[in-house]
């Protein structure tokens, strides 16, 4: 079963690849395996949802730490399902959900990301002190400096801004490109990986 | 055609890199977070805490998909090396797909230790569908599951700040990467040896998943140094035209 599965999901993938680059040929093939792949997808979700349910509750009948959360979120999470079967994601009572619960609290989450980016740029030379951390903490408050927003107007003027974040941003560019290069080899190479079956994410090696 | 020839020249060099690393095993240069990490598995059975392995929001559909796979290639082979320890790793993951695959790893890495009875399908978790939502739920696993050891690799963005500050607050350890730029400057900040780049994808080969990964890497050298030359011919060409 699991050798049939194996050649399955490498003829799946060879066909979606080779698609790519011959067209004329494989494209139609090429999109029906996406949209079933996406169907799929949409099913893991249902499945997923299912997972952190069984999470929770374990958490809530081993009495956890954390248990209290665990029956907020099954609580909350059957409440905005019946409630979105029933009305519809496109409701107003839906809508008031997303406006008044989901964003300001991703919002707050946002605020505390913004408190916490600045201690851990704090904190870097308290763990590493060497060329590059120290290179790193001055290219970044330089260019934060030469972004800021002041009642004035830039702090060195438009065009000492612009050539400010000119010239950092050639270094930065320059090892942009440098790193997605290297994240573009490797992850090409993973793909040939699992698309040779040497890696098998789905159904063990 | 450039593009399949690329394609088609790595994948003859990992075939042939494969069989030539099956009978000589290179040496790989020390990468010190990949030493901290297999420290890390060793305490962690020892100790009897748990390791957990956050594998980030990489959706299969997207170019996203290779730093998560590279996660999984890594997790396959953390789980048999941790399959003897009182406490199993715990696997958390913002995608409902990788969420799955997470547990089908964790599954087929017990069965290859010979400790199928040992797996629990919820050590393999979706913690959250949106960047927060995800990110909380995984606060809260740093916190609450006597977790030694945090080992994020995959597609992460500004959130992994959350992480890494949950992390430090435990007093363990970290070690992450990430294909995203933000995730890792943000890792590059918070933890104590910063994975860059490439290096993400160097994890298997790191942990012991053979020889394949090892080829991986030589392949990744052998078209960087191509790239290279390729960069330095245009510009060479480019500044002669433009004399």
């Amino acid at each position: 079963m699991r050798i049939f599965t194996a050649a399955i999901a490498i003829a799946a993938g060879f066909i979606v690849l080779l698609g790519y680059f011959f067209p004329a040929q494989l494209e139609s093939l090429r999109f029906l395996l996406i949209d079933w792949a996406i169907l799929i997808a949409g099913m893991a979700v249902l499945v997923g949802i299912f997972n952190l349910v069984a999470v929770q509750m374990e958490k809530i009948r081993t009495r956890q730490k954390g248990g209290t959360y665990g029956v907020i979120l099954i609580v909350s999470l059957f409440i905005t399902f019946v409630f979105g079967l029933v009305l519809g994601p496109d409701h107003p009572y839906m809508r008031l959900t997303m406006d008044a619960i989901i964003i300001p609290v991703e919002a707050s989450l946002m605020a505390i990301l913004a408190v916490t980016l600045i201690y851990a740029s704090i904190r870097l030379l308290r763990r590493r002190v060497d060329v590059m951390s120290v290179l790193f903490l001055v290219v970044a408050v330089v260019f934060l400096i030469a972004i800021l927003p002041t009642p004035f107007g830039p702090l060195l003027g438009e065009r000492g801004n612009q050539a400010l974040v000119d010239f950092l941003g050639m270094f930065s560019h320059g090892g942009t490109r440098g790193l997605l290069i290297g994240i573009a080899l490797g992850t090409l190479l993973t793909g040939l990986r699992v698309l040779f079956g040497i890696d098998r994410p789905y159904g063990g090696n | 055609m450039v593009a399949l020839g690329l394609l088609a020249l790595a994948a003859v060099l990992l075939v042939a890199l494969t069989l030539w690393r099956r009978r000589s095993p290179g040496s790989l240069r020390l990468i010190e977070a990949y030493e901290r990490l297999n420290r890390s598995v060793g305490l962690a059975v020892e100790s009897g805490t748990r390791l957990h392995i956050s594998l980030g929001r990489g959706n299969l559909f997207t170019t996203r998909a290779g730093s998560a796979l590279a996660g999984l290639a890594m997790l396959r082979r953390l789980t048999e090396r941790t399959s003897l320890s009182d406490r199993p790793p715990v696997v958390t993951s913002g995608d409902a797909s990788l969420a799955i695959l997470s547990q089908d790893t964790l599954q087929s890495g017990y069965r290859a230790a010979g400790a199928e009875d040992q797996y629990r399908f919820t050590t393999g978790r979706l913690t959250g569908l949106t960047p927060f939502s995800y990110a909380a739920g995984t606060v809260s696993t740093i916190h609450d599951e006597s977790v030694s050891a945090n080992i994020f690799i995959g597609d992460f963005g500004a959130e992994s700040a959350l992480l890494a500050e949950a992390s430090d607050r435990e007093n363990t350890s970290l070690i992450a990467a990430s294909d995203n730029l933000s995730a890792q400057s943000i890792f590059y900040a918070s933890s104590q040896e910063p994975l860059i780049g490439e290096e993400l994808f160097a994890a298997g080969a790191y942990v012991g998943a053979g020889a394949s990964h090892e080829a991986s890497l030589n392949v990744q050298d052998i078209l960087r140094w191509l790239i290279i030359l390729a960069i330095i011919i245009g510009s060479v060409l480019k500044f002669g035209s433009s004399l």
